[in-house]
């Protein structure tokens, strides 16, 4: 029948008005693109930060003048303050897993006999890397270090081991954090944090407001068919949804200095999936709720899994089973595999189809949910 | 097609297990101003819901403007103007701005010139630029009004226009409906104000989900078959309860220091009050029954046979 069909101008009709109250909404339009610079500034620069004289146990087997050295080097670098110089391996241990210690190094008992000998001996650096953000900087001022240490020791006939590589190995050792989580993992993460949470909460108050203030009556009593209603709403956001990459993009670039290893198109359809995917959950919350109250509630009971469970807050592999399955659900989860691949990895389309078709099943299966429950309103 | 704009058959619609429009027949005909009457829950907005298409009925058929209430909701949409209860126009935009929203929806030819046109008769022009929901409650419905209206439609459906709006404006507002419909406009409109019933053409009295009594004003008073007393005078409030407990009066119903006395039977309504004539201070008239004590009465019967 005429009429029933999806037409371009009543769309128009009602993206142009969103824009109008959009502008109108000054508090949301600054929360829109207020909450990405908040979140990159929070986030961004707790882990940026380069903490320094961090606590460090020793565990030394042999003690002379090489340790003596090796130690005022470590020291000397500003990343590692000494708190116990001679602890047994037992204490070293407890005081890592107690937080006492950031790092422990360990000197084995024949170290300076195999060094003089040039056999590079290996000096064992522990490094609590729970907070990868405070153990990174530290770590890399190791490897310059190592071949300067021993300078000044290796003189007369030990002059001959002062050629590169250094006369011995320093053995890093990441602990309790085994994918080693750096802080370039973590502003991409941002991203789909930050599309997550504006995109869903905006889309879900969206529809709820029309719905509470009665306007929704009114606009379904006109041609408008829901499913034009539906994307007239959710087009502003897309168009938000975009400008919150490029902040983060660009944040990412100049502030943080993130390495952008693949194609930037690649990443904007990775993008515009997702954001499809978070529209899709805030059209179904909204058609579920029945205030705006609902709407945020709800908004915030799919938000904080999202964050918890897609590997942005802790490692992924490092989570229990259940959360791993639980994790797989989310949109989220498999947006941060795919910007991490693109942004970090440089990896290509066929690398990122694994992760990219989940999120378009996730996209389908809501939408069908969505749609339904919304044509309904009324009735 | 059918004489009439809306005409309903044993319309039905429930909400869990309350039936919130039961049977419901009505028809409306063309021109004419048709006055939907119920107490507050009795199903007025359910009822026009379905006739424009919005709601889907659980049982019972009909056609609005000759399209299937089921089957053509999206015909009916675009020739009905519908005015919800509720202001139903966007607070955040100007007055123009939801105009011509409303002008963009319907797909309009020539949308700036009648957007004009709308608010030229709306005496809006010099305040278009103004938010909506700043205006007061009179100018928020004219400009509902207005939005029903911008599309041309045939049929308007107006649920409670005049609700919480001055004397005047009301007034206004119903010189209006009059002028649309000596424009062939058929008008179907919900309130609970008397004065507006004695306004229409027809009225249709619904409770409890059931249309109890349909005609224009002077056949609802003659099938009513009420004979009604005014007693008036200082004296007169303080008889009310006693009256009441009369058998032969049916209906005790107060008009500021006037009470109307109504009963079914004539004769023994006049018995009944003879002792009460003598009562000083209070004067005596045989009257009209008014409007609303046919509906109490019709109400309470409706009470008795559908609890
Ligand atoms: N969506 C709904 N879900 C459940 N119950 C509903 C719904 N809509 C209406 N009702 C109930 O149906 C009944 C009739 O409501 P309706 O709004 O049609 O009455 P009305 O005559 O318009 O009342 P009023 O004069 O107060 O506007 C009320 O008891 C109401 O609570
Ligand atoms: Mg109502």
């Amino acid at each position: 029948m005429a009429g029933t069909r999806f037409n371009f101008g009543r769309l128009l009709a009602i993206i142009i008005k969103e824009f109008i109250q959009l502008r109108r909404d000054r508090l949301t339009f600054a929360m829109m693109i207020g909450i990405p610079i908040i979140q990159m500034t929070l986030f961004g620069f707790a882990i940026n930060g380069d903490p320094k004289r961090l606590p460090t146990v020793v565990v030394a087997h042999e003690q002379g003048l090489f340790t003596r050295s090796l130690v005022a080097a470590f020291t000397n670098s500003g990343y590692f303050a000494v708190v116990n110089a001679d602890a047994s391996e037992r204490e070293a241990d407890r005081m890592l897993a107690q937080g006492e210690a950031q790092f422990a190094i360990t000197i084995p008992a024949d170290f300076s006999h195999r060094l003089i000998r040039g056999e590079r001996p290996a000096l064992l650096l522990e490094a609590d890397a729970t907070d990868p953000s405070a153990t990174g900087n530290a770590i890399a001022a190791v490897q310059q270090l190592a071949p300067l240490a021993l300078q000044q020791d290796l003189t007369g006939v030990l002059a001959s081991l002062q050629s590169s590589p250094a006369p011995f190995e320093i053995r890093i050792h990441r602990r309790y954090n085994p994918e080693g989580v750096t802080q370039y993992n973590i502003v991409p993460g941002l991203m789909g944090v930050i599309l997550t949470m504006t995109l869903i909460m905006m889309t879900a108050l969206g529809v709820t407001r029309e719905v509470e203030r009665g306007t929704m009556e009114n606009l379904l009593a006109t041609p408008a068919l829901p499913l034009e209603v539906m994307v007239g709403k959710i087009t502003p956001y897309i168009l938000i949804g975009y400008v919150q990459v490029a902040i983060i993009l660009l944040a990412a670039r100049y502030v943080f200095s993130v390495p952008f290893a693949g194609s930037l198109a690649l990443l904007l359809v990775c993008v515009m999936a997702f954001i499809a995917a978070n529209l899709t959950v805030g059209i179904t919350i909204s058609s579920a709720a029945r205030n705006q109250t609902q709407a945020m509630q709800m908004t915030f009971f799919f938000f904080l899994p999202s964050m918890l469970l897609s590997g942005f807050m802790f490692p992924f592999r490092g989570m229990p089973g259940w959360a791993q399955v639980l994790g797989e659900l989310l949109p989220l989860t498999h947006f941060l595999r795919l910007i991490r691949g693109v942004m970090l990895k440089g990896n290509g389309a066929a690398e990122l189809w694994v992760s990219f078709w989940p999120l378009l099943l996730f996209t389908a299966v809501v939408m069908a949910v969505g749609l339904k429950r919304f044509r309904k309103t009324l009735d | 097609m059918s004489a009439f704009v809306i005409d309903v058959v044993g319309l039905t619609k429930r909400y869990g297990d309350k039936t919130v429009v039961n049977q419901l027949d009505m028809q409306v005909q063309r021109g004419e101003i048709y006055g939907f009457l119920g107490p507050n829950g009795s199903g007025k907005t359910t009822s026009i819901r379905m006739m424009c298409g919005l709601l889907t009925p659980d049982a019972g058929s009909g056609h609005t403007l000759g399209f299937d209430v089921v089957k053509e909701a999206a015909a009916i949409k675009r020739e009905v103007g519908y005015m919800t209860q509720r202001f139903g126009l966007y607070d955040d935009l100007t007055i123009r701005e939801n105009l011509d929203f409303i002008a963009r929806i319907y797909g309009m030819i020539q949308r700036r010139e009648r957007v004009d046109a709308a608010l030229d008769r709306l005496g809006l022009t010099a305040r278009q630029k103004q938010l909506a929901g700043s205006l007061s409650g009179g100018w928020k419905q004219r400009l509902a009004l207005a939005g029903c209206l911008l599309h041309q439609p045939q049929l308007l459906l107006l649920d409670e226009p005049t609700a919480g709006v001055d004397p005047s404006a009301r007034r206004d507002f119903w010189d209006e409906i009059h002028a649309l419909a000596h424009e062939g406009i058929t008008v179907l409109v919900s309130t609970h104000y008397m004065d507006e019933a004695e306004r229409c053409h027809r009225l249709g009295y619904i409770a409890y989900g059931r249309l109890l009594a349909c005609g224009t004003p002077e056949e609802l008073t003659a099938r009513s078959g009420f004979t009604t007393w005014t007693a008036s005078g200082s004296g007169a409030s303080a008889l009310a309860a006693e009256l009441e407990a009369l058998s032969a009066v049916a209906l005790v119903t107060r008009f500021g220091n006037a009470l109307h006395v109504s009963g079914q039977d004539a004769t023994a309504l006049d018995n009944a009050l003879a002792p009460y004539r003598a009562v000083s201070g209070v004067a005596w008239e045989k009257t009209r029954p008014a409007l609303e004590d046919i509906f109490i009465s019709l109400m309470r019967q409706a009470a008795d046979n559908y609890p």
